[in-house]
């Protein structure tokens, strides 16, 4: 059986699942249903000085649905916890002590001066919490009083309060990060810079998730206004690897340890993120949307693939798809692929003919009697087809072996590898050696 | 069982009021907003979709599922009435599951196929309940087209026709218009007199005039409507019924399924007299309906009795699969050789076993049998009472592929013509074409 026990920044927990700084680790009274459930562990919801915030009294959330009224996406603008700063820390107190093996990590947001800062880190750290984690996250609300994604959108703002952080706590000090910047490198290396122990992210995407149609009020909706909430759910989870990606390949981030947040709904989620490095990750629309208990499928979805897989700790895969990560310009050019049909498998909804007639290459033709055939003179392997396809692996995409003529191209597909670089109408092009 | 249900011969209201009520309520309830949703969701929205294909009258089916889980219904019924204008009906008595279900990818993908059938109903129900009628009449072009026959072909043909500015005349011999719809289908696929609401919605075009004439079954002259009118079209179903040619076919309790089912539809059930065992020959839908509604009005035994093998039935899987889970028997393989009885009326029915040859030459093997029966039901195939004047092949009106007859200036479309398979939707498809043919002609 997979050891799923992870040891993140010191930090240890028995399984990678922590739930996020969110609704869900609002109070003990949820916090200890979760640990209850098996929930590695909880980042609490963020902390700020008192007098405490307020929320709103109408809808919170936001929703875009798939199929079936799925729930894709969630935006939120429920800010930090409404609760006065002691009884949330009686509370972490009183929860840490019960469950020792648990990670509780406390979130934190406070005016960005350096006195509110040290002023409370030493009371979380007072209450035997495992870490700190600087919420420079959050685009919604807190952001208008120059906290969470104001600050996370200034670099310089994250080092100075990292470094701050640091200096006045021996926690590990864990620095959420916002999505919604241009190039995520640069705030990561700030937290670098600042002497961060790890980042997390992403935080939620700014979001506006429909517009009632009657009021024309943006949703959700507080009295025929609405205001932008923070995205978060299945649907921001290619957002969330990609920064999280770029995060791990960059070296001037050195490698600082990553916990991933971003739509994790299943165990196969929480495996790419932490294939791209992550050493944990956080959740929140899953649990929001399914309850505490869909950890049980997380974890055993997870031992269980690690099990198949040979992977006998969660380092034994972490990071093994970063190598992997490249630059487009390096991607090899001699990769030579064509879609494939499984006329068993196939259900003949022609939607592969549609999307590539309509849309792509005019590389499916299809019969009198509905059978659709690719034309390898026509494929450029662009993968819509297998995308469209409403059953697994009845297209697939496969590569031409070397020696073979392309018949798009008439060319030989050629052995060994060949990129954008040494292209010749690439007109930057470093002369091929 | 009570003794209203063991009353001997044929009697009514063998069965409580409720128990009635509940054999003859909606066959398949309304899908609510939510269901329908969800099974929206389930539409691949196929290219050239096989859906379609399958649809006599060619309804864009993936559209307007699309418009149905995108939230308009209403949009969706228009794109089922553009194509059908019965497709409230339609929704209601096709036989899904050999036409838009059978072809739908899903059934190749997980034999559970989108239901079509459900969620048209779903969005023509929308629809009429608003008594929302999507279509604008033209202006009048003062042209005058004769339409014989109120079923489904007829009622299809006059509407499009109107839509087109044509002033239309219908004529029937029955007391109601709305044909088969009115007096033929089984009464749980279309509760709640949706058959005249039906019609009496699709008349909102305007430009339609109907005119139940009693006399025109006793011949009906083509040549003075010809004469009268710019176009005829003929919808006349198949008025006549086959005879079964045996025997003690004329004693009491022996009737045509038809004419008993036309009086069901016309009663309610506690007052249709049922046999306490019944016995009902053919195989086809008008036998298995037959069947069904006898054993649902509360008889003891029921038994369909077809002379060929279960495949060659013409009913469909499903009406037999209810049938039997209505519980009646079905019996293949045996043909009436005579009904038994005396003066009180029939008792029973004799059957021979038969043999279907490679060469599906049927043959009596002289084994027989007697199946008790108080009332016995022909369900044996209706012919064609035909006109004189047009063109009669294979028992039905020749036309073309826009339906037209043999006569200049007379189209025929439904039941009574060539072409396609005798169901409600094949007439709407072939009335409206005949219409679209008309408008063309009129036009030119």
């Amino acid at each position: 059986m997979a050891d799923l026990r992870a040891d993140f920044v010191g930090i240890k927990s028995p399984n990678p699942f922590w739930l996020a700084s969110a609704p869900p680790t609002d109070k003990a009274y949820n916090v200890r249903r979760a640990f209850e459930a098996g929930w590695g562990g909880v980042v609490w919801k963020t902390l700020g000085l008192d007098p405490h915030i307020v929320n709103v009294n109408g809808p919170r959330y936001g929703v875009v649905y798939g199929a079936d009224r799925r729930v894709l996406g969630i935006n939120n603008i429920e800010l930090i916890t409404d609760r006065p700063l002691q009884v949330n820390l009686d509370e972490i107190k009183a929860v840490k002590r019960d469950y020792p093996d648990r990670a509780v990590v406390v979130s934190l947001m406070v005016p960005c001066d350096e006195e509110s800062w040290t002023g409370i880190v030493p009371l979380v750290e007072a209450t035997g919490a495992d870490g700190i984690e600087l919420n420079f996250g959050c685009p919604h609300g807190m952001s208008e009083r120059g906290m969470g994604a104001a600050v996370g959108q200034v670099p310089e703002y994250i080092e100075m309060v990292t470094r701050w952080c640091k200096a006045s706590t021996r926690m590990p000090v864990i620095v959420k990060l916002t999505p919604n910047i241009t190039d995520i490198r640069y705030p990561a290396r700030a937290a670098v810079k600042g002497g961060a122990d790890a980042v997390s992210l992403i935080n939620t995407v700014s979001s506006i998730t429909s517009v009632n149609l009657d009021t024309f009020s943006p949703e959700p909706s507080i009295d025929g206004k609405g205001s932008h909430g923070g995205f978060c759910g299945p649907a921001v989870k290619p957002i969330a690897l990609n920064m999280v990606a770029e995060i791990a390949r960059d070296p001037e981030c050195r490698g600082i340890p990553v916990s991933g947040i971003g739509g994790v709904t299943t165990w196969r989620d929480a495996a790419e993120f932490m294939a791209l490095g992550c050493g944990n990750v956080q959740v929140c629309t899953a649990a929001m949307t399914y309850g505490f208990r869909v950890v049980g499928e997380m974890t055993s979805g997870l031992a269980q693939w690690m099990d198949d897989k040979g992977h006998a700790e969660v380092e034994a895969f972490r990071g093994r798809a970063v190598p992997n990560v490249t630059d487009w310009q390096y991607l090899n050019l001699n990769y030579v692929a064509k879609a494939k049909i499984d006329q068993e498998a196939c259900i003949k909804c022609g939607r592969c003919y549609a999307a590539c007639e309509d849309t792509s290459h005019q590389a499916i033709s299809m019969s009198a009697d509905r059978v659709f055939e690719v034309k390898d003179d026509e494929c450029v392997a662009c993968n819509l087809c297998v995308d469209v396809c409403p059953v697994e692996d009845c297209i697939t995409m496969e590569r031409m072996a070397p020696g073979s003529v392309d018949p798009r191209t008439g060319k030989v597909v050629e052995d060994g590898y060949a990129n954008w670089t040494t292209h010749p109408n690439n007109p930057g092009r470093v002369a091929a050696e | 069982m009570s003794q209203a249900r063991r009353a001997p011969g044929i009697a009514p209201a063998r069965l409580p009021e409720a128990q009635l009520a509940a054999n003859f309520a909606d066959l398949h309830p309304a899908l609510n907003g939510h269901e329908a949703l969800v099974a929206s969701d389930r539409c691949y929205f196929c290219h050239d979709a096989p859906c379609i294909t399958a649809c006599p009258t060619d309804i864009d089916i993936p559209m307007f599922i699309r418009q149905i889980q995108t939230g308009q219904p209403k949009a969706a019924a228009k794109t089922i009435f553009e194509q059908n204008i019965l497709g409230g009906m339609c929704a209601r008595v096709c036989p899904t599951e050999t036409l838009c279900e059978e072809a739908c990818v899903r059934m190749t993908a997980e034999g559970e196929p989108v239901a079509i059938g459900r969620l048209q109903r779903f969005a023509t129900d929308t629809l009429m309940t608003e008594n929302g009628h999507p279509f604008e009449r033209a202006p009048d072009t003062g042209r005058t087209v004769a339409v014989v026959g109120a079923g489904p072909a007829g009622l299809a043909c006059a509407h499009r026709l109107a839509m087109k500015g044509h002033k239309v005349r219908v004529f029937d011999t029955r007391p109601k218009p709305g044909g088969l719809n009115e007096f033929g289908i089984a009464a749980y696929k279309a509760p709640d007199n949706f058959a005249q609401a039906e019609v009496d919605w699709l008349l909102r075009i305007g430009g339609i005039e109907i005119d139940l004439s009693p006399g025109l079954a006793t011949g009906l002259d083509l040549e003075t409507l010809a004469a009268e009118f710019d176009a005829v079209f003929l919808g006349i179903g198949l008025a006549g019924v086959n005879a079964l040619g045996a025997p003690g076919e004329d004693l009491a309790g022996v009737m045509d399924a038809v004419d008993w089912i036309a009086k069901l539809r016309q009663s309610a059930p506690a007052d249709v007299a049922v046999g306490r065992s019944v016995v009902v020959i053919g195989g086809g839908m008008t036998a298995t309906d037959a069947a069904i509604q006898s054993a649902r009005l509360g008889a003891s035994e029921v038994s369909l009795v077809y002379r060929r093998g279960r495949e060659a039935m013409a009913a469909s899987d499903f009406e037999v699969d209810l049938a039997a889970a209505s519980g009646v028997a079905v019996r293949t393989d045996a043909r009436p050789l005579r009904v038994v009885g005396g003066v009180a009326g029939a008792q029973g029915v004799e059957f021979e076993r038969t043999e279907t040859g490679p060469d599906g030459k049927l043959t009596g093997t002289g084994e027989t049998f007697v199946i008790p029966a108080d009332m016995v039901l022909k369900a044996i195939g209706q012919t064609l009472d035909a006109p004189q004047g047009v063109t009669v092949t294979g028992g039905k009106i020749e036309i073309d592929a826009e339906g037209r007859t043999s006569r200049q200036g007379v189209w025929a479309g439904g039941d009574c013509a060539t072409g396609g398979e005798d169901l409600t939707v094949t007439a709407v498809a072939q009335g409206r074409d005949a219409a679209e043919s008309i408008h063309r002609a009129l036009a030119g």
